[in-house]
């Protein structure tokens, strides 16, 4: 299915959730109201014309006035992609979880919990992934200072 | 395999020094005798935030940095990083170029999957196997050597061309290499392959399940193990791969179930035989040109986004770039297949023996450099 035609089904189904798009980027994505993200998801991945079963990539990019997790999607089936985003604020970021409607995303939000600080409500084990449990702050941050100790060790 | 537990559990600890964890990989087992009732991962003994890096260095001095995470495929590495950047400045290179990239990255996958299916045997008990593919993959490795002056970590490919040129007489010497390497693939599989007690220790054990492997996000070999027909050079080609004869290999649970580390393993080892095929052609397709004229003299992508992925020895490797004008990646964010696969080791190593365990990790061939990156 063409990216318009996704979009316009998103657009049909979740009116206002779906914040903006743009389609002519080399990446097509919309913006999706964080609190929505969830059903949204389930959506694209339950409805017989999209059929969204592969999870590619789930990050986040830190753009100084927000943070923006990504999503990129693809479907085995039907062999289009597309890119969701939420922007959250830098402060307190929460966003539900989608571990639910792909187990990939477990993982991936775990990573982008450890280094950007992003909460994923309902994953019920979010805890660091990359870096020691005991990690002072989130290192994909733009305004990451690197810490010069490590508990009692100067690094 | 559904096991019953007493209810006695203990815990054991797998790693991270373990040798047959491929690197430093952690698991925390949860052992009912010898049933593994729970297998916890836990990565990140590797962990240099490699993204972090990128943001801080330019758009060319991120490429080697990239050899670093798969080192076992430093040259599919560098190629998906190096065609994102293209595509997103809109870059297009000359025939020569895409030949010599393609000769290169099979030539790697073939290594790669030697020193997969020669560590798979070291795993399991059986040493030979490693040595006879250690011999063959050095040989690859002296191509490299000879091309770019590096074994492992290449930095070979440029946004928009190459280091060098191929040096002279160096197609024939690769189709010589290949005339004396195809017949051994059999010799590999009579030694080792269809022994029965390598089958007897993986053509039942680890089953992924195709729902579950898509619905993890497992990619590559690993997929393509548990009967899918998907590999991205077909289904989404780059690098004009469209025009390359050769055949998706997918697992046949020919001694068990679909899915187990036996078709696993099996699918690198007919992927080798295609990565033949492929290379063979990129040699007959090769046509003079300049390596090196479509490189731009300042990389500096306009401001945008960009997703792109390649079909790497273990899996699809994706780079999703940012950029905001300026001469450095705002944001890079690798897709690893290497963590995504290890996002379901646990549940295929669910009622597992403990020695099965060996067995799993092998199957999926993990590097824990490009885990944790």
């Amino acid at each position: 299915m063409k990216v318009e035609n996704i979009a316009a089904l998103l657009g049909a189904q979740f009116g206002e959730k779906i914040i903006e798009s743009k389609l002519d980027s080399l990446n097509p994505w919309s913006v999706v109201s964080p609190p929505a993200i969830l059903d949204v998801c389930r959506f694209l991945n339950a409805d017989d014309r999209l059929l969204f079963d592969h999870l590619e990539l789930l990050g986040g990019v830190d753009f100084k006035d927000r943070i923006e997790v990504v999503y990129i999607l693809y479907s085995m089936t039907f062999r289009h992609r597309y890119t969701l985003k939420c922007y959250l604020p830098r402060e307190n970021p929460v966003v539900p979880s989608v571990a639910s409607v792909w187990r990939a995303a477990d993982w991936h939000e775990r990573e982008t919990y450890d280094m950007f600080g992003v909460v994923f409500s309902g994953h019920g084990d979010l805890r660091r992934i990359l870096c020691p449990d005991d990690w002072e702050g989130y290192p994909l941050r733009k305004d990451y200072k690197f810490p010069d100790r490590y508990g009692n060790m100067p690094v | 395999m559904e096991a019953e537990y007493s209810g006695e559990m203990m815990t054991l600890n797998m790693g991270p020094q373990h040798p047959s964890t491929h690197g430093v990989l952690r698991l925390e087992l949860k052992t009912d005798g010898e049933v593994v009732a729970d297998a916890i991962p836990h990565i990140g003994y590797l962990h240099r935030c490699f993204e972090k890096h990128a943001e801080n260095v330019e758009y060319p001095g991120v490429i080697p940095f990239t050899d670093r995470m798969d080192y076992l495929a430093a040259m599919n590495n560098e190629l998906g990083f190096c065609l994102a950047v293209e595509k997103l400045m809109g870059i297009q290179v000359n025939n020569r170029v895409r030949c010599i990239r393609v000769i290169m990255a099979e030539l790697n996958r073939i290594a790669s999957h030697l020193v997969a299916a020669g560590t798979y045997g070291n795993d399991i008990g059986s040493v030979t196997p490693f040595l006879h593919c250690f011999r063959d993959r050095e040989k690859i490795l002296d191509f490299f050597e000879e091309t770019c002056g590096a074994r492992m970590l290449y930095n070979y490919n440029w946004i928009g061309g190459l280091m060098y040129d191929l040096p002279i007489g160096l197609e024939d010497r690769i189709l010589d290499f290949l005339d004396y390497f195809e017949p051994l693939v059999d010799d590999l599989n009579q030694l080792f392959s269809y022994n029965h007690i390598f089958v007897k220790r993986t053509a039942n054990v680890g089953i992924l399940s195709p729902e579950v492997a898509i619905n993890y996000g497992v990619t590559g070999p690993n997929l393509r193990g548990s009967g899918i027909r998907f590999d991205v050079r077909k289904d989404e080609p780059y690098l004009s791969y469209e025009e390359f004869d050769f055949d998706v290999c997918v697992g046949k649970g020919k001694f068990g179930p679909v899915g187990s580390c036996f078709d696993r393993y099996m699918v690198r080892i007919e992927e080798v035989r295609e990565s033949c095929k492929i290379v063979r052609q990129a040699v007959a397709k090769l046509t003079p040109g300049n390596v090196q004229e479509s490189i731009p003299k300042r990389v500096r992508p306009p401001a945008g986004e960009v997703y792109m992925r390649t079909e790497c020895p273990r899996g699809e490797l994706g780079y999703y770039i940012v950029s905001d004008e300026g001469v450095k990646p705002y944001r890079v964010k690798v897709k690893s297949p290497c963590f995504t696969v290890m996002g379901a080791f646990r549940e295929m190593s669910r009622g597992a023996m403990i020695a099965d365990i060996v067995a799993i990790i092998g199957s999926i061939d993990i590097v824990l450099g490009e885990i944790d990156r």
